[in-house]
């Protein structure tokens, strides 16, 4: 591979990787009458949204209100938490992915996810973001060259990492992995990815780099994001919803949410007044 | 606030308790191996000969050589109690253990010698040590040879003895190889054809087609052995040429075929570097040779080798099922009372005194196990048992019942450390439980899981109490693993370090010259622990290394 071949993410990935569902068109998030609870404790309460497709939504809110939860439910990683229910339909492209014959492991492929602290594996950087093609059995040295190349310039990666793909992905600064974990989540394809407060651990460089990335993403990908940052909130995303204590308080366009709340609670939320 | 108060609440004397416990333990521990180490290795040493002049009180003197072994101070009124006249005034006498040797003369390997007895102690050049295949060890000096019963006429005898020695040794390997090697492979061939017309006949349907191949490749293997046996003839013929004559320390002449002795030297007349050399010489051939005479000459390579074979095998089976029994207590099991009641009973078979086990595998593995493959498998060799006795793989499979705790609970603690963002970064990424289990959880673990493997190999290296029930004797016709089909015998019987130790030092006929050899295996098989441990050890730096970072 040389630099001459521009890739980008208007470009079609490489062929023989893996491509969208059909559906990719209606990769919306739509939320009806979802509850959840801990136990015996409620920590979602009849949750209603509509996200749209290819746009940025962020989740703000203060801790504890839920919004990381009410993310993981759209990928169902709160399945591994024993003690979890989940009540209501969740419909991604269009299908519920709450019923049971769901294969789970297929929907977290199309629904992909990057966590608060970079995770990258103990593996070099190449097979980190080659793993989720393998664990499609995928094999061919070609097209996981090209694709984990396609990923990486994706995530904004490829230029500080193209000379040490085989090095370990623990060499790479907090800032770079959080990018590789980027990289590794769109490698596959999804059409949804969940953002877990991806800045929460980087320094003010890397957190505009990765703010950046997610400007480039949405051009291709559904992108819902949790933050903690309210300034970031407003740089970032298009849709913004406001949570308190397990409730959708409010939901709207960015520039309304911030500016014309229609709630009280969230606008002293957004003007520091709690939280 | 007073300063020992104020000491105290720095937290200084727990450093003081903890160091001083740290050095407490490194010093017993350093202490032990010196202990043994010292003991063990001047055993090759070659000690000077003595040759002393000893006046009893109550008898003609005598004049005795050999080593001295130990010196020790006695009460006097302990030796008149015994019948030892005693100067009237001395209150304490020295007497010494003295190795004399020549047991086929003298009838004991070893003698007290009181100190005011003896008249004259040299230390004569002439004077040579004698290994023999019997009877222990020989001191006198060499005053002639003897070539097919003719004295030989020679100016430099101890040379020619050497080149003698030399070609009986030559005679000697060939024989050993002879005899074990090629006459042993066609014993076995023997004995399977034996079971294949027992077969036959079990079957009923003795085909007399069958039948006359079997008798035929008799034949063979008996005209084989024919030839065999006239080589080993020829062989022992030409190994009894020669003779040597010894003259004891007190005059006595003695003839000696070649054929029994092992090797000779003259200690008092050896230089340094010389003594170096017969020391290098005689360890190699303690870790290298087979024992003899009851295991309290020889070496102990059979031991070392069965040892190592049976903590290899025990691995073997013992890693796939910990770690999966491990895997799916920590991944899979509902961690509910159940799974609890379980991990507190594999906690607790960790606990068990090692011969409940021994006891567990013969009743379980080679009564019932063993019988029952006996009775389906190898009819034909019944009455005399196959599997259903004592042997390698059973020997093996107990040991590995002994360790799969340690295993078991390494690996749950190995998983337990993987930090819950590498699997959720896995699963995110559309891998079922299992590919991540696989790709990532498994190998991360990896390290944990041999610490585990080191544990149990290091338990497993030291156990002897249940291994005297399945399978570990006292001295084994063969290694478990030879030239011969299917080369590893399972269920064969085999010989094993610490077994030996208990043996050599404690079951022995003569334990007075055992003594420095039972310390010389204790240091052998500390050795092969550590090098079994160092080698997994390494093994655990390396994934360690490459799944560094983790901590972070």
């Amino acid at each position: 591979m040389n630099d001459s071949t521009q890739l980008s993410l208007e470009n079609l990935p490489p062929k023989g990787a893996i491509v969208p569902a059909a559906d990719a068109g209606e990769a919306g998030v739509r939320v009806r009458g979802l509850n959840l609870f801990y136990g015996d404790v409620q920590a979602l309460k009849d949750i209603e949204l509509d996200i749209p497709d290819r746009q940025v939504t962020a989740f703000i809110g203060p801790s504890g209100c839920g919004k990381s939860t009410l993310l993981r439910c759209f990928n169902r990683l709160n399945d591994l938490i024993d003690i979890c229910h989940v009540k209501g339909k969740i419909f991604i492209g269009g299908k519920n992915i709450q019923k049971k014959k769901v294969d789970v492991a297929e929907l977290r492929r199309r629904v992909g996810m990057v966590f608060q602290k970079p995770n990258p594996f103990p593996k070099s950087v190449y097979e980190n973001v080659a793993y989720g093609l393998r664990i499609q059995g995928i094999s061919k040295r070609r097209v996981l060259d090209e694709t984990v190349e396609w990923a990486l310039r994706g995530a904004a990666l490829w230029d500080e990492v193209k000379d040490r793909l085989q090095e370990p992905a623990f060499g790479l600064s907090g800032g770079q992995q959080q990018r590789l974990v980027i990289a590794r989540a769109i490698a596959v394809q999804p059409q949804v990815i969940l953002l877990d407060e991806p800045c929460s651990a980087l320094d003010p460089i890397s957190t505009l780099k990765v703010e950046e990335l997610i400007h480039e993403l949405k051009k291709q990908f559904t992108i819902i994001i949790v933050t903690h940052n309210m300034q970031q909130a407003a740089r970032v995303s298009d849709r913004t919803a406001f949570m308190y204590l397990g409730e959708m308080i409010e939901y709207g366009d960015t520039n309304q949410v911030f500016t014309n709340p229609a709630q009280k609670q969230t606008e002293d939320y957004i003007t520091g007044r709690y939280g | 606030m007073s300063p020992m108060k104020n000491w105290i609440r720095s937290g200084a004397p727990w450093v003081w308790l903890n160091a001083a416990a740290v050095t407490t333990s490194i010093l017993l521990v350093v202490g032990l191996l010196a202990l043994i180490a010292g003991r063990g290795m001047v055993h090759f040493w070659p000690a000077a000969v003595h040759e002393v002049t000893y006046q009893p009180p109550d008898g003609p003197a005598v004049v005795l050589a050999g080593h001295i072994r130990d010196e020790e101070a006695v009460l006097a009124s302990r030796l008149i109690e015994s019948g030892v006249e005693v100067e009237p005034g001395v209150e304490v006498v020295n007497r010494i253990l003295f190795k004399t040797g020549n047991r086929d003369l003298g009838g004991a390997d070893f003698r007290w010698l009181l100190e005011p007895a003896i008249v004259k102690r040299t230390q004569p050049a002439s004077l040579a040590v004698l290994e023999r295949e019997e009877w222990g060890r020989f001191f006198g000096r060499v005053i002639g040879l003897k070539q097919a019963g003719e004295l030989l006429e020679t100016d430099d005898v101890w040379s020619v003895f050497q080149s003698m020695l030399d070609r009986a040794d030559g005679l000697r390997d060939e024989m050993t190889d002879l005899e074990q090697d090629e006459i042993g492979s066609v014993n076995y061939r023997m004995e399977r054809l034996r079971l294949a017309e027992r077969e036959l006949e079990l079957e009923g349907s003795a085909d007399p087609e069958a039948l006359a191949a079997i008798e035929q490749q008799r034949e063979e293997l008996r005209a084989e052995y024919a030839g065999l046996e006239d080589q080993l003839l020829t062989l022992n013929e030409a190994i009894r040429r020669d003779a040597v004559i010894m003259q004891t320390a007190d005059g006595r002449e003695v003839e000696l075929p070649l054929e029994t002795i092992i090797d000779a030297w003259k200690p008092n007349a050896m230089g340094l570097f010389e003594r170096l050399g017969h020391y290098v010489q005689k360890a190699w051939s303690f870790v290298a040779d087979d024992p003899r005479e009851a295991n309290t000459e020889g070496g102990i390579f059979p031991a070392i080798f069965g040892t190592i074979l049976m903590v290899l095998l025990m691995t073997v089976v013992v890693t796939p099922f910990g770690v999966i029994a491990g895997v799916y207590l920590k991944e899979y099991a509902k961690q509910g009372i159940l799974t609890r009641t379980i991990r507190i009973a594999v906690n607790n078979l960790a606990g068990v005194p090692s011969i409940v086990y021994g006891v567990f595998g013969l009743g379980f593995f080679v009564y019932t196990l063993g019988g029952s493959i006996d009775r389906l498998f190898f009819e034909a060799a019944l009455p005399a048992p196959t599997f259903g006795t004592g042997g390698l793989l059973w020997a093996s499979l107990t040991l590995a019942l002994l360790t799969l705790p340690v295993v078991i609970v390494s690996t749950e603690e190995g998983l337990s450390r993987i930090p819950r963002a590498i699997r959720e970064g896995s699963l995110a990424l559309g891998a079922t439980q299992w590919e991540t289990l696989w790709r990532t959880v498994l190998p991360m673990a990896s390290p944990g899981i041999m610490t585990g493997m080191i544990l149990a190999v290091a338990r497993a290296a030291g156990e002897v109490a249940p291994l005297m029930l399945v399978g570990v004797v006292k001295l084994a016709p063969s290694l478990p693993l030879d030239g011969n089909l299917p080369y590893l015998h399972l269920e064969r019987k085999f010989m094993h370090l610490g077994f030996h130790i208990y043996d050599v030092g404690f079951q022995s006929p003569n334990v007075e010259a055992a003594r420095p050899l039972v310390y010389a295996t204790a240091l052998l098989l500390v050795i092969v622990i550590l090098l079994l441990n160092m080698v997994a050890i390494h093994v655990r730096n390396g994934l360690r290394e490459k799944y560094r970072g983790l901590e972070t």
